[in-house]
């Protein structure tokens, strides 16, 4: 609660009652900018969107009577003639990962006001970015090509496999695109001097926010798709 | 890093007051005007929907002298008129209309947090509503799958709009949930990180608190519509099978295999009950407000009206498969949704005790707003307590497929919201434009419509409980136990409904009539002590304040304060004031005098 707060407030009453009051206190309920609150709150309508689509998942692939195909032979990837399973989502999550590595440096750079590394932290973010959605296209048309996967069936069991894995991950894909195109937005406002202008960096932190969103929720596609 | 809140910054360079007519009027970022778009578009397609439930009503009612539907176009005119209502005019009402409108004022912002993103909004409301009327166009016309939209029969050959029709609708309702998710962000923003100095939550008029609530409901329910549209879609476009079992249709069979339909239900009744209590608690808000500020008394237990409406909120996503008794569960299901829906009666019946122990010695003026929400306890307790029957399983299973449900819903869900927006519509219309809503026509709208509504909807409780079935076309031969008196009942009713719809003409006619004609208001023609009616331009400029945001020192609903020298005390005005008399300093929340 903010000093000058004291004429217009009755005195803030101690313990659990005084918690309360603090938080509701006039002004704003959370010290941070409104971009920041919002995204949060976005980010949290969004969970409920790929919760749905993920239990959505489940549900069917527990309702269908046909056998699921078997991920770890239908995501495998033959390198030097043997088969390894997983290996080109390993290596997709891998990357997916590192990215919000360097996310994370250049929101930290950012408050430090190092415009150039802030901006190119950012690039190599969205070029990670790229790269996953790149990876994820070679492994799409992988199935779609090599394996005969369809949105509406395919030779290996259960239709709802290609519909359910190409609906999530393109959905998933779509954000990541999307994550890309803004952080390469927000990068060159970075790098033009745009928020040194504004005054202050809270957009770099706020586009981060968001990339460690969508990182996240493929956390979750990897282990509900690929190791059930 | 430290974040300097609105009502601390310096205001000399914050407004950047838009100049051309456009930027004004039609691509506006002011959050006022936005919400007189998204009011004017809502009603708007709200009247087409109207004009489609009097078709079936005459259609219901004189089934052998009229002709204007054809058998095979019902369907299409109830999931029309169930879609719209429900969705692009409550919702988009209550929350687009009112919600843009009363957070800014009643907060003492200057505007929405985002103004660009509102206003993109409001386009794409608007986008979402051009697409459903495209639906009504298409080759086939729009999809006649119930406003439910179960599958498989609504992309099933056989169901009317199965092609295009259908396509429309999901399209609509996906750009729909885009449009509210812009807006949604925006308002639970505003109010939770851009109050003014001194407004506390817990200072709050209950309005803003039930559109803050309905709100966060909405951004968590309509994802589960959003996924279902998008399943949906691809399971009619691509041939998938996420809702769609191995069907024989017609001696065929069909592409799908292995879906499954009850899937569906639970996502569409996830967003579906919230969906009730999106529409449900603006209504509780603002009729709080309505009923305090016309009774001249303070709303009676703030607090616990602040909790029933968290209550109210959070229980709503736990009661979803009441709607899917009669769908085929586990028993064990029906016990707890049942516990859950009942529970559910307990923070309702808190706010409905609390309205009434308002008027309670109240100094109640019976002006037109005070009479819609009069009327609006009436039909919550009526449309309530039928709900308490449906709420249980052995009682809903019977009743489910009958007219009980059509007027448990229509009063519940249809009447009392609407009967909440026309009263809060008398109410504002003279902070909007500046004058007041004539009088007598008022008095006239508001008696037709609520003496219409028991008129409509007593006779359909007695039909449901007859057994009459919902969803026919015509029940004028071939159902043996469907007696005489159901006919003259169904008459009875057409003739209401038919004579509520004209009267609605009236309230037109006067919104139009009073814009120019109507009496001067002044700035605060209610007495009332919320902000909105504290600003220093009626109606307010872009901007809203001025030069200087308010500051305030006093909870909403300081009204009738003994020692004051006015029966209401506005929220702005300090402890010491003339205007505040020596009645005691400024309080909190709802500590009695």
């Amino acid at each position: 609660m903010s000093q000058d707060s004291s004429a217009t407030l009755p005195a803030v009453p101690e313990g659990l009652q005084g918690v309360t009051a603090d938080w509701s206190a006039d002004k704003q309920a959370f010290p941070v900018p409104w971009g920041k609150a919002m995204m949060w709150i976005f980010l949290l309508s969004d969970t409920f969107i790929f919760s749905c689509f993920l239990i959505s998942y489940m549900n069917v692939r527990m309702s269908t009577t046909t056998p699921w195909p078997n991920p770890s032979e239908v995501f495998s990837l033959t390198v030097f003639g043997t088969a390894v399973p997983l290996f080109l989502i390993a290596i997709m999550t891998m990357i997916l990962i590192t990215s919000s590595g360097t996310m994370a440096m250049a929101v930290n750079y950012g408050y430090r006001r190092d415009r150039t590394k802030t901006a190119l932290l950012m690039f190599a973010t969205a070029l990670l970015g790229l790269s996953f959605v790149g990876m994820q296209a070679f492994e799409w048309s992988k199935l779609i090509l090599e394996e005969g996967v369809r949105p509406w069936g395919n030779p290996m069991g259960a239709a709802q496999f290609g519909s359910a894995f190409f609906m999530i991950t393109g959905f998933h894909g779509l954000h990541v695109s999307c994550g890309v195109i803004y952080l390469s937005v927000v990068a060159t406002r970075v790098l033009n001097g745009f928020y040194e202008r504004k005054g202050t960096y809270e957009t770099v932190e706020v586009a981060g926010l968001y990339w460690h969103f969508v990182d996240l929720v493929w956390v979750f596609i990897f282990a509900f798709f690929y190791l059930w | 890093m430290a974040f300097v809140a609105i009502a601390d910054r310096d205001h000399e360079h914050a407004l950047h007051d838009p100049e051309t007519f456009i930027r004004k009027y039609i691509w506006s970022q002011d959050h006022k005007v936005i919400a007189i778009q998204y009011a004017l578009v809502a009603i708007g397609i709200g009247l087409v929907a109207l004009v489609m439930s009097v078709l079936m009503r005459l259609q219901l009612g004189f089934p052998d002298t009229f002709s204007l539907i054809a058998p095979q176009d019902y369907y299409q005119y109830i999931t029309m008129h169930g879609m719209i209502m429900v969705i692009y005019l409550l919702t988009a009402l209550f929350l687009g209309g009112f919600g843009n409108y009363l957070i800014p004022l009643m907060c003492g912002s200057r505007d929405m947090v985002f103004p660009y993103m509102n206003m993109l909004s409001f386009w794409f409301y608007l986008l979402a509503v051009l697409v459903l009327v495209a639906g009504l166009f298409v080759p086939g016309g729009p999809t006649g799958a119930g406003w439910t939209l179960y599958p498989p029969q609504a992309i099933a050959p056989g169901t009317p709009g199965h092609g295009w029709g259908i396509i429309c609708m999901l399209a609509s309702l996906a750009i729909f949930v885009v449009a509210f998710t812009m807006g949604g962000l925006n308002y639970v923003t505003t109010i939770l990180q851009a109050r003014c100095k001194g407004m506390t939550l817990m200072r709050m008029p209950l309005s803003v608190w039930g559109i803050f609530m309905a709100t966060i409901l909405g951004l968590l329910a309509f994802p589960a519509l959003f996924v279902s549209c998008v399943m949906m879609t691809l399971d009619h476009s691509l041939g998938t099978s996420f809702f769609m079992p191995a069907v024989v249709q017609m001696g065929q069979q069909t592409v799908h295999s292995g879906g499954s339909p009850l899937l569906f239900q639970h996502l569409f009744w996830f967003f579906g009950h919230p969906e009730v209590y999106i529409v449900a608690l603006p209504a509780f808000g603002i009729v709080s407000d309505l009923l305090s500020v016309h009774a001249r008394r303070n709303i009676f237990g703030y607090r616990m009206m602040v909790w029933a409406i968290l209550a109210i909120g959070c229980l709503s996503f736990v009661v979803w498969a009441h709607h899917m008794y009669v769908s085929g569960m586990n028993p064990y299901f029906g016990f707890f949704f049942a516990t859950t829906t009942l529970i559910i009666a307990v923070p309702t019946a808190i706010k409905v005790y609390n309205w009434i122990l308002t008027l309670y010695k109240g100094d109640i003026h019976l002006t037109v707003p005070m009479l819609f929400a009069i009327g609006f306890i009436f039909t919550f307790i009526n449309g309530g307590l039928t709900g308490l029957f449906l709420g249980n399983v052995t009682v809903d299973v019977p009743l489910s497929g009958t007219y009980f449900v059509v007027a448990h819903f229509h009063m519940v869900m249809g009447v009392s919201p609407i009967l909440v927006v026309f009263g809060a519509i008398y109410h504002w219309y003279p902070k909007i434009t500046g004058r007041l809503l004539d009088d007598r026509l008022g008095r006239i709208h508001f008696w037709a419509t609520f003496i219409g509504t028991y008129a409509i909807y007593l006779p359909m409780h007695y039909l449901g409980i007859l057994g009459v079935p919902r969803r026919y076309y015509s029940y004028s031969d071939s159902i043996d136990f469907i007696g005489q008196n159901v006919h003259i009942a169904n008459e009875w009713i057409t003739i209401s409904a038919v004579f509520v719809a004209a009267v609605q003409l009236v309230f037109l006619f006067n919104l139009a009539w009073s814009l120019r004609k109507g009496r001067d208001a002044g700035p605060n023609p209610w007495r009332a002590t919320s902000l909105e009616w504290q600003t220093p331009d009626t109606p307010p400029k872009h901007g809203n304040w001025g030069k200087d945001l308010p500051v305030v020192y006093r909870w909403p609903y300081d009204y009738s304060v003994p020692g004051a020298p006015q029966d209401f005390i506005p929220q702005d005005v300090p402890p010491g004031d003339p205007r505040a008399g020596n009645a005691p300093a400024g309080r909190d929340h709802g500590v009695h005098h």
